[in-house]
């Protein structure tokens, strides 16, 4: 498959500070790139280092198959990004500010493609109010149709439902996914929000103190056989009573709001279940969870 | 490079503080010309007090001429201020505002946009001038009509009327020299720093130190007076003698493009490295 993005011994160093370090990653056609990490591992300076703004200390960066230090101009012509918070001309309207920047961007944009973006960021009714009186999920949707105005190959996109409502978080989610599956484009995502890397990447990366932890396809790399478990049961004290006699004691792992947690491998469950009948003790619910949580702290070294 | 030249310049005119300039313009040279409407006579007498013994003077000295001179005269100390509110915002408003992360992400170089950026600041330059010009010269001979024009000097010069026009636009010519200069330290300042305020500020206090040293009569000081780029930016002034001095006009101006040469070229050296933090 073609690499789209290759990261290859990648350092940052700000005087002492190291905030990315000899850091690996490839992205491929088509991908939906999960670049995961927790606030301060280096997710942004990646992303400065990719868009150019800042310079690496040491390393290199091949975007489209070129190396970014030599072919810049054409390399950026073909990407779109936000990087952290969208900011804007807020002395300008919402379209002007698509206008300049899709100038600046060497690209003749008509005044139906910035329309076209303002529309699908449902922002055309606001084309000419001026930036500065937008709020802050509004001003994430029109860093959106920036970075798409000029029909970008690759889109960088750095924390992109920040902000943004469960409705806004849910449409930037699906635009994601329908940029992808139905216009072929390569998107690199970076958030904080494991679950959110799950719910639209197809590949992912996590990294942390600037240094890759684990990179992989996301639904093997958060496939696992064990699982965390919720049960509900009729009587919470006899079921705690029950365990602590038998062999499930050592998975139980305490109750939440009258719920008994368990941490154990998926294939018990039914025995668990099961156990709890013969003590008759009716069990209502019983809710496996994965605990993205748990497992992002554990990958980042931080649990 | 032109579309992004007239980019930089719907971003400065579509700033308020763009305005601040025109509007100290449009409301002071009218004032002193209502001023000298009325006072002129007086003015006009306590001005040739020194000389009106010895002399006889006759005909409409109060004319466009003098007014347009009198004002640019008053006004080109403070004009600087007035160009530096935009030139130290043209970079560090960028990155104040945090808009240059939406620039040097697209495919434009680091080199064009700062050159448009000087190039857009040198014309807000130009306009400024060409307004007060308008203000004082124009409006001056609206009001006042014109006439031969009197130039207090290190003597005494008086022009016929049609031998001062062209004076005026050397004169304002040279002053797009020294005002551009004022631009490009403040433009400098701003390619440093990542606040807009530190540049404006900086660069009106370069500007006021300057004159203040080049004033103060003690040698050591004096001696530094060449190297103040504030020497060169009054040789304005010599189109209103006779004869010019023409080697002094272009030994000023060729400092002061060599100045002008140092500022950009720092501002440029320091915007090619920078990392874009903001």
């Amino acid at each position: 498959m073609e690499k789209v993005i290759e990261v290859k011994g990648l350092t940052k160093k700000f005087k002492n500070l190291t905030a990315v370090d000899d850091l690996e990653l490839n992205v491929y056609a088509g991908d939906v790139f999960g670049f995961l990490g927790p606030n301060g591992a280096g997710k942004s300076t990646t992303i400065r280092m990719m868009l150019s703004l800042i310079k690496p200390t040491k390393g290199s960066i091949e975007i489209f198959g070129k190396p970014l230090k030599t072919h810049r101009k054409d390399i950026l012509h073909n990407i779109g990004a936000i990087v952290e918070k969208p900011d804007f001309y807020l002395y300008l309207t919402a379209y002007k500010n698509l206008e300049i920047l899709g100038k600046t961007s060497g690209c003749d944009v008509t005044h139906e493609r910035i329309m076209e973006m303002l529309e699908l960021v449902r922002l055309a009714d606001r084309a000419k109010s001026k930036v500065k009186t937008f709020s802050h999920g509004m001003k994430q949707r029109l860093g959106l149709a920036q970075a798409l105005l000029h029909d970008p190959d690759l889109i960088i996109l750095d924390e992109p439902t920040t902000g943004l409502d469960p409705e806004g978080m849910k449409e930037v989610r699906d635009l994601i996914i329908n940029l992808s599956k139905e216009h072929g484009k390569t998107i690199f995502l970076s958030s904080h929000l494991l679950s959110e890397i799950e719910l639209i990447a197809s590949r992912m990366i996590i990294i942390n103190k600037g240094r890759t932890k684990v990179e992989g396809r996301v639904e093997e790399l958060l496939s696992s056989d064990d699982v965390k478990l919720k049960i509900e049961v009729d009587d919470t004290e006899k079921a705690i009573n029950c365990l602590n006699e038998s062999r499930w004691k050592e998975f139980y792992k305490g109750e939440e709001f009258g719920k008994l947690i368990f941490d154990m491998n998926k294939d018990e469950v039914t025995q668990l279940n099961k156990f709890f009948v013969e003590n008759n003790v009716g069990v209502s619910a019983v809710v496996p969870t994965r605990s993205l949580e748990e497992y992002f702290l554990k990958i980042t070294g931080e649990g | 490079m032109r579309t992004l030249v007239y980019i930089e310049l719907q971003k400065i005119f579509k700033k308020w503080r763009t305005y601040i300039g025109f509007i100290a313009i449009g409301v002071m040279a009218p004032l002193v010309q209502l001023a000298l409407y009325f006072e002129g006579d007086n003015y006009l007498n306590f001005a040739t007090r020194s000389f009106s013994d010895a002399f006889l003077i006759s005909g409409n000295l109060m004319n466009g001429y003098l007014v347009g001179n009198l004002i640019l005269s008053t006004l080109f100390i403070h004009i600087p201020f007035l160009i530096v509110l935009v030139g130290g915002d043209l970079m560090a408003g960028e990155a104040t505002s945090g808009t240059f992360r939406l620039l040097i992400t697209r495919p434009v170089s680091r080199f064009q946009l700062l050159n448009a950026k000087f190039i857009a600041g040198i014309i807000y330059t130009i306009s400024l001038l060409c307004f007060l010009m308008l203000m004082s010269l124009g409006l001056g001979l609206l009001i006042f009509g014109s006439g031969e024009l009197i130039s207090l000097r290190d003597k005494i010069y008086i022009f016929a009327s049609d031998d001062v026009m062209w004076r005026f636009f050397a004169a304002y010519g040279f002053s797009i020299i020294s005002m551009t200069t004022v631009m490009a330290l403040s433009f400098m300042f701003s390619a440093i720093v990542e606040n807009a305020i530190g540049p404006i500020v900086g660069a009106m206090a370069v500007i006021i130190i300057f004159m203040i040293l080049s004033v103060l009569n003690i040698d050591f000081l004096q001696t530094l007076t060449p190297y103040y780029f504030t020497t060169y930016m009054p040789e304005w002034q010599s189109f209103f003698t006779d004869p010019v001095d023409y080697s002094g006009v272009l030994k000023s101006g060729l400092i002061l493009i060599g100045y002008i040469a140092v500022f950009y070229t720092v501002a440029l050296s320091l915007f090619l490295k920078k990392d874009i933090l903001s």
